[in-house]
C-alpha cells in the first residue's frame, strides 16, 4: 500500500512544485485510472500492457482538461482560490464517474495472478511487488526528469519565479499544462496497480487522495523524496496499527497521522536537507 | 541596433510611459537614468515582451519585436537582468546558469552549454566556487552576478541590466561596472538601467534620463555630466553616495 501512497502524493508534488497549488483532484486521477483499467482490461479484453498505458494516457488527458478548463481561465487568481477550485473539479469528476460506471465496486485483474507468496512466513500477493517495483521506477524517472533535463529545471523555476522563467524564455502555460499532465499520469499508475487489492469504485479517489496528501505532509510538501519517505511510512504504520489494534480503525490511523504531523511539523519530518543548505552558506 | 519608437504603455487605467524613444547602437552601453517610478523597468520588460505597448513600436536591427513572445525575443538575443535580481533561490547556482540556456536548448548541445558555463564561471569565480549552493544562499552581490550571467548564458547580443548596483555592497558595485566595461569590450551591447546616476555614468557612452514617462534630456556622458539639470537632481546625492 504505501508504495502506490508514495506515488500519488509525488503527483501532488508534481503540481505543487509547478505551481504552488494543492490539487485536491490528485485521488480523483488515481481512481479514473482504476475504473480505465478495469474498463479496458474487462469490457474491451485488452491484455494488460496496453490497457495499463491507454489508462494512463486517458488520464493524463483528463489531467491536461482540468488544467485547460479549471485552472488556465484563474491565472490571475490567487492561490487559495485555485485550491478551492481543485476541491470542485474532485467533485466533478467523482460525479461523472458514478454516471460512467455507477456505484460499483469493480476487482481489477492482478497483474500476474493472485495466489500470495510466501516469504519468510509472511504471506505477499504477487500485486504487492509490481507497486514496489512500479513506484521504483517511477522514482526514478522523476529524479532523472528534475535532475538532468532542462524541461525539468524550467518547471521548478516556473514556481520559483514566474517573471524571471519568461525572461528565460520559458513558456509558463506548457509547464502548468505538462505538471498536470504528468500527475494525471502518476495518479492514473497508482490507481491501476492498487485496483486489484483495493477494488476499483468511483468515490475510491477520495480515501486514496487524501492519504497521498497525507503521505506528502509527512515527508514534508514539495520534497520528492519525503513524498517517498511519507508513503512508505504511512503504509507501514497503518498495518501495523491495522494489525495491533483492529483493521477497523486503518483509514482513521491515517487521518490521525495527518493531524498530528500538520500540528508538529507542518514542514514535514525530512527538513535535513534544508537545513544543511542554509548552514553552508554561512 | 535597438531601436524604440514613442512607446506608450498602460498599467489598466495608468499610463506609466507616454511615448518614450531612444536607439542603441551596437557594441555601446546606453544608460537610461530616472528617479523611483520614472518607469525605467516598464521600458525592459516591454522590449522583452513582458508588457505590450499600446501603440509605437520596437525595432531590433530594423525588425518589428514589439508583438513577439518574451521566449521569441529573447531568442532573437535580447536578454534581460530583471530588477531584484530574481534568481530562482531554490534551485543551485549551476541549475541557473543552466536555466539561462534554455532559449537555445533546441540549437546547442550539452557540451556546449558546458563550455557557456565555465566561460561566465571564469567572468564570476565566485559563481563556480559556490555552484551546488541553492542560489538563494548567495548575498545580494553574488545574486546579482548569477543574475547577470545567467543572462549570459542566452549568447545575447543586447543586454538589458536593470539596477544591478541596486542593495550590492560597494566592492562589488565597483566588479559588476567592470564586468559590464569588459562585456562591452568584447562586443556586447548593453542597456544599463540605474538610479545611481554616478554609477552609470561612469561607465556609459551615451545616456537617457527618463521623468515621469518620458524622455527629458539625453546626450553622450560627458555631455549629460556637463549638465546643470543632471547634476542637481542626479549627481548631487550620488556622487556622495557613491564616495561615502
Ligand atoms: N504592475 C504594475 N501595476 C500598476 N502600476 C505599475 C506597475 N508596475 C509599475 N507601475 C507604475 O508604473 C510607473 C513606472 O514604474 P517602473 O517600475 O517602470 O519605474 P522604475 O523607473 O523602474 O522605478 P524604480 O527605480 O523604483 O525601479 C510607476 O508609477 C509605478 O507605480
Ligand atoms: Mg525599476
Amino acid at each position: 500500500m504505501g508504495g502506490s501512497y508514495a506515488i500519488i502524493a509525488l503527483g501532488y508534488t508534481i503540481i505543487y512544485n509547478g505551481t504552488n497549488i494543492i490539487n485536491f483532484a490528485q485521488g480523483e486521477f488515481v481512481m479514473l485510472g482504476g475504473l480505465f483499467m478495469v474498463t479496458l482490461t474487462g469490457k474491451f479484453g485488452l491484455s494488460i500492457f496496453p490497457a495499463f498505458l491507454i489508462a494512463v494516457a486517458a488520464t493524463a488527458l483528463v489531467g491536461l482538461l482540468v488544467e485547460r478548463l479549471a485552472i488556465h481561465p484563474l491565472r490571475n487568481a490567487d492561490v487559495m482560490s485555485v485550491i478551492i477550485v481543485t476541491i470542485g473539479m474532485s467533485i466533478l469528476l467523482r460525479g461523472i464517474a458514478m454516471l460512467v460506471w455507477g456505484k460499483d465496486a469493480y476487482a481489477a485483474q492482478h497483474f500476474s495472478g493472485d495466489k500470495p507468496i510466501e516469504i519468510l512466513g509472511a504471506t505477499i500477493l504477487p500485486q504487492s511487488f509490481w507497486v514496489i517495483g512500479i513506484m521504483i521506477l517511477v522514482v526514478v524517472a522523476l529524479q532523472v526528469f528534475y535532475r538532468f533535463t532542462i524541461t525539468g529545471k524550467a518547471m521548478l523555476a516556473c514556481a520559483v519565479n514566474k517573471t524571471a522563467a519568461r525572461l528565460m524564455g520559458v513558456n509558463v502555460e506548457n509547464m502548468l499544462m505538462l505538471s498536470f499532465v504528468l500527475s494525471g499520469a502518476l495518479g492514473a499508475v497508482a490507481g491501476i496497480i492498487i485496483a486489484p487489492i483495493t477494488l476499483a469504485k468511483y468515490d475510491a479517489g477520495v480515501m486514496l487522495g487524501l492519504k497521498g496528501f497525507c503521505a506528502c505532509i509527512l515527508g514534508g510538501l514539495g520534497s520528492g523524496t519525503g513524498a517517498v519517505v511519507g508513503g512508505l511510512l504511512l503504509g507501514v504504520i497503518e498495518s501495523l496499527g491495522a494489525g495491533l489494534i483492529s483493521s477497523g480503525y486503518k483509514d482513521a490511523i491515517a487521518f490521525l497521522i495527518l493531524l498530528i504531523a500538520l500540528f508538529l511539523r507542518p514542514q514535514g519530518l525530512l527538513p535535513l536537507k534544508e537545513m544543511m543548505m542554509r548552514q553552508e552558506s554561512h | 541596433m535597438l531601436r524604440v519608437r514613442s512607446i506608450k504603455v498602460n498599467y489598466g487605467a495608468i499610463r506609466a510611459l507616454k511615448g518614450v524613444s531612444f536607439h542603441v547602437k551596437e557594441g555601446e552601453i546606453v544608460t537610461l537614468i530616472g528617479a523611483n517610478g520614472a518607469g525605467k523597468s516598464t521600458i525592459l520588460n516591454t522590449v522583452s515582451g513582458l508588457l505590450r505597448p499600446v501603440s509605437g513600436e520596437i525595432l531590433l536591427k530594423d525588425s518589428p519585436i514589439h508583438k513577439l513572445s518574451p521566449a521569441q525575443i529573447v531568442k532573437l538575443g535580447v536578454s534581460q537582468t530583471p530588477e531584484g535580481r530574481q534568481v530562482f533561490s531554490t534551485l543551485s547556482v549551476r541549475d541557473n546558469l543552466i536555466l539561462g540556456a534554455y532559449p537555445r536548448r533546441k540549437q546547442s548541445d550539452k557540451s556546449e552549454i558546458r563550455k557557456d558555463v565555465e566561460e561566465v564561471e571564469k567572468l564570476f569565480p565566485i559563481l563556480k566556487e559556490r555552484n551546488k549552493q541553492a542560489a538563494g544562499t548567495l548575498s545580494g552581490g553574488e545574486q546579482q552576478m548569477l543574475a547577470i550571467a545567467r543572462s549570459l548564458m542566452a549568447r545575447p547580443k543586447i543586454l538589458l541590466l536593470d539596477e544591478p548596483t541596486m542593495g550590492v555592497a560597494p566592492i562589488m558595485v565597483a566588479e559588476i561596472l567592470r564586468t559590464v566595461k569588459k562585456l562591452r569590450d568584447g562586443g556586447m551591447t548593453v542597456v544599463l538601467i540605474e538610479q545611481n546616476a554616478h554609477a552609470a555614468l561612469s561607465v556609459a557612452d551615451r545616456g537617457y534620463v527618463l521623468e515621469t514617462g518620458r524622455v527629458v534630456l539625453d546626450g553622450t556622458v560627458e555631455e549629460l555630466l556637463e549638465n546643470k539639470e543632471v547634476k542637481r537632481a542626479y549627481l548631487g546625492k550620488g556622487y556622495q553616495e557613491v564616495w561615502e
